[in-house]
């Protein structure tokens, strides 16, 4: 299951909805994450998304479709907020749950890594000086290659 | 737009400073998106950056592609800076 939206998730049912996915399932392991107050700026009061509509299902679809390959997922959830966020807002939830929780952790980070770097999405932080794009970080880079 | 040509489409960064959400080029044999790229880049000013320092990323078609890709009538060929999600 993917969606990218404007509105808030509920990280409770989308645990439920990974542990309905049969007798097999071990293990979940899922991430949030969330906005926060400093990034490439300081005293940053929200975010702004934007996103590739179209391109951005394709290559979570395909992030899934490798992480499937790599490990035993039995379910994936990734869900991406666009647009305006606030403060702690959730941004993102990936959720996987497989047989064991190796393979769990591991196509649940695998996701999130390799989404930050290709997934079509951009960041635009807010804060009391105005708007300011964030720039791609090479640790994020470093992360997202240290899969391939 | 005519049945010739190509959909350039921008996003994020670029899209704001270049003050251009979409626009079309006319497409030509053996045309590749680094081509296009150019002669955009050929514009001057902002649109300099295209060929400038600043790594730009290219999609055809909604799928990731590089500046030799070809291009072709109908495609739609997107420019956007590094992608900085999650």
């Amino acid at each position: 299951m993917i969606s990218i939206q404007t509105g808030d998730f509920d990280s409770a049912a989308e645990y439920a909805a990974l542990r309905d996915s049969g007798a097999g399932t071990g293990a979940i392991a899922t991430f949030t994450g969330l906005v926060r107050d400093s990034g490439d700026t300081q005293g940053v009061t929200g975010l702004y998304l934007e996103h590739y509509p179209g391109m951005t299902e394709q290559v979570i679809q395909g992030l899934i479709d490798e992480a499937s390959s790599r490990w035993d997922v039995r379910q994936a959830r990734v869900i991406h907020r666009v647009g305006r966020l606030a403060l702690q807002d959730q941004i993102v939830f990936v959720g996987v749950c497989s047989g064991h929780r190796g393979d769990a952790f591991a196509a649940c980070e695998y996701i999130m890594d390799a989404l930050k770097t290709s997934a079509p999405f951009w960041k635009k932080e807010i804060n009391q000086d105005g708007e300011h794009w964030v720039e791609q970080k090479a640790s994020d880079r470093e992360r997202s290659q240290g899969w391939d | 737009m005519s049945a010739n040509t190509i959909t350039v489409r921008f996003f994020a960064r670029l899209r704001e400073e270049l003050d251009t959400e979409q626009l079309a080029v006319e497409a030509r044999p053996g045309l590749t998106a680094g081509d296009v790229m150019a002669d955009l880049a050929s514009r001057g000013g902002a649109w300099s950056q295209l060929q400038g320092e600043q790594p730009v990323m290219i999609a055809i078609n909604q799928a990731m592609a590089k500046p030799g890709s070809g291009v072709q009538a109908g495609d739609e060929l997107a420019l956007f800076p590094p992608v900085t999600g999650g």
